[in-house]
């Protein structure tokens, strides 16, 4: 974990809303991992007070991307700033996915903007020749993000929208039920990012087919390091984790859902 | 040549820059040298371990932020253990900061810290809004009588200087810290966060999981600076100037107000190493007012 100073190169809308930022930093690209984030400090001044947490969405030769949606202030502020403009990052922050290859099957579970880190997972992947199941659900089609990318480097994508404007109709985790029950499940791996019911539900579907499944976590954060204590997340055997530090990537096992 | 050196109690600090309780820890060692400080106040303790309270705990607000974290902390006997071997490994002096249900809570937390060598001083925080201190519905800090009480049975327990952090969600401050310096505090720290809220009009939900939290950062730098003055101009004891602290100038301000010393809170979470850049700030200005110790800046507003 490092504080420093990061130039955009890239920043641009890629849907309605949704943005996508190239930052150059040899540190950044040399020590993150996927699922790891960076607390960014969106305004040159104090406009918007804290940083805030951004999933390391691809990792790059010489530097890192980062995918967001304009929600509120500070993202607004973001999407504001532009080429050449410096950044001030501390990153990469907290635990990110435990991968380690092998022979396990992968099972990629995204909702809405749970694309963001799991791309930078993929594409590790792809780089041991591994070719994942990727599952990606939205409320509509234009919000279906990184299916090209997903698909770019091999893995087979299933696409689902809530109000079924592309590919199946319904919920991701519908699409991975389905899944389970065509393919040989044992030996493989869930890993999933997304709203917090969504990923309770597919906690609960990893639980019932005795499958491990690793989960990614989004809480309002303030320091990002461990510090103040304002990103808890309940857990199983009592008591709070931090997401910051503790996570973002838990066992989903260990979260009281 | 600029000397930083100022007096709290007992202790002396080498220069008036201090990391706020529950905003700094020593997970921050990979990207400030917390040694520089001149003083590092820890996470509140209580005697027993606290769970804390639901999320979401912060919030931003404009130029500032809510938290209700409710004192999540182990416990003492934990601190004692497993918290202070790491805090040993810092230079800076360290001073510990406590809350309990009642007087005798605190005083069996001054005795214990009282024994752990490196503890140089105790915080007492009479004033976290985020909890309830057993029957009262009010804060320690919000009454002159348990002001009193607490801090003058924390002083027959303990030898370290005390310093009583103060809340300003209070119809006059200037009584309770007259209170605190009667009961034997060497200093008060001020001001803790103010109560507040926030609500989300989709959801028709409060933010934070605990409905209200304490508003810090930039937003309560006018209020904290107005608190800070009173005091000093009430009380001989020192008094410790907290509240949106940003950079060197909003330090000086709170020293000109008569703040003997500073502490920065919020402000880590935006710059890790807003403290360290204080210290620099305030000797350059110093030097260039051709000042040579703190103490010609303390109090020296003009009117």
């Amino acid at each position: 974990m490092k504080q420093l100073k990061a130039k955009i190169i890239e920043n641009r809308m890629i849907a309605q809303g949704f943005y996508k930022m190239r930052l150059r930093s040899e540190c950044l690209a040399k020590k993150s991992k996927p699922g790891q984030f960076v607390e960014i400090k969106c305004s040159k001044g104090h406009e918007v007070l804290l940083r805030r947490p951004f999933s390391v969405h691809r990792i790059l030769n010489g530097g890192i991307e980062v995918l967001y949606e304009v929600i509120g202030r500070g993202t607004k502020s973001l999407s504001a700033r532009g080429k050449g403009d410096s950044l001030d990052i501390i990153g990469p922050i907290g635990r990110g996915f435990e991968f380690s290859g092998g022979k396990r099957r992968a099972l990629i579970v995204a909702g809405g903007m749970g694309v963001a880190p799991l791309l930078c997972l993929a594409e590790k992947m792809a780089k041991k020749r591994i070719r994942p199941y990727v599952m990606i659900g939205a409320k509509t089609a234009s919000h279906i993000i990184c299916e090209k990318e997903f698909k770019k480097i091999g893995s087979f994508v299933i696409v689902s929208t809530e109000d079924g404007s592309k590919g199946n109709k319904g919920f991701v985790t519908g699409c991975l039920t389905a899944l389970l029950s065509t393919i040989n499940y044992k030996l493989s791996t869930i890993y999933a990012c997304g709203p917090h019911p969504m990923l309770k539900a597919v906690a609960n579907i990893a639980d019932n087919h005795g499958i491990p499944c690793q989960v990614s976590l989004e809480e309002r954060m303030a320091c990002g390091v461990g510090a103040c204590l304002g990103c808890p997340v309940k857990i199983r055997s009592g008591g709070y984790k931090m997401v910051c530090k503790d996570g973002p990537v838990f066992d989903a096992k260990e979260i009281a859902w | 040549m600029v000397k930083l050196e100022t007096k709290i109690g007992k202790l002396r600090l080498k220069n008036p820059v201090m990391a706020a309780s529950g905003t700094f820890g020593p997970e921050y060692g990979e990207l400030v040298d917390i040694n520089k400080l001149g003083a590092y106040i820890t996470k509140t303790i209580t005697l027993n371990a606290r769970i804390g309270n639901s999320p979401p705990r912060v919030c931003e607000t404009p130029s500032g932020m809510l938290n209700s974290i409710g004192l999540e902390n182990k416990g003492l006997d934990d601190f004692i253990k497993n918290k202070i071997p790491e805090l040993k490994r810092l230079k800076a002096p360290l001073i510990a900061s406590i809350a309990g249900d009642n007087a005798n809570e605190f005083q069996e937390l001054a005795k214990a810290l009282s024994k752990v060598k490196r503890i140089l001083a105790l915080e007492i925080n009479l004033s976290c809004p985020n909890v309830k201190h057993g029957k009262r519905d009010f804060l320690i800090a919000q009454d002159e009588e348990a002001t009193y009480e607490i801090i003058e049975s924390v002083r027959r327990s303990t030898a370290l200087t005390i310093i009583a952090k103060l809340s300003p969600n209070v119809t006059d401050i200037k009584n309770i810290a007259k209170a605190a310096e009667r009961a034997g505090a060497d200093a008060v720290s001020l001001i803790n966060t103010l109560v507040g809220m926030a609500v989300d009009i989709d959801t028709k939900r409060p933010v934070l999981g605990n409905i209200t939290g304490g508003l810090s950062g930039p937003a309560i730098k006018p209020v904290a600076l107005r608190m800070v003055r009173e005091v000093y101009n009430s009380v001989r004891i020192q008094v410790i100037g907290i509240g949106g602290i940003m950079d060197h100038k909003d330090a000086i301000e709170f020293m000109l107000c008569g703040a003997s010393a500073v502490q920065v809170g919020t402000a880590n979470f935006v710059n890790p190493t807003t403290s360290i850049e204080i210290i620099d700030g305030i000797k350059n200005y110093m030097a260039k007012h051709k000042m040579k110790e703190v103490r010609e800046l303390i109090g020296a507003l003009k009117r």
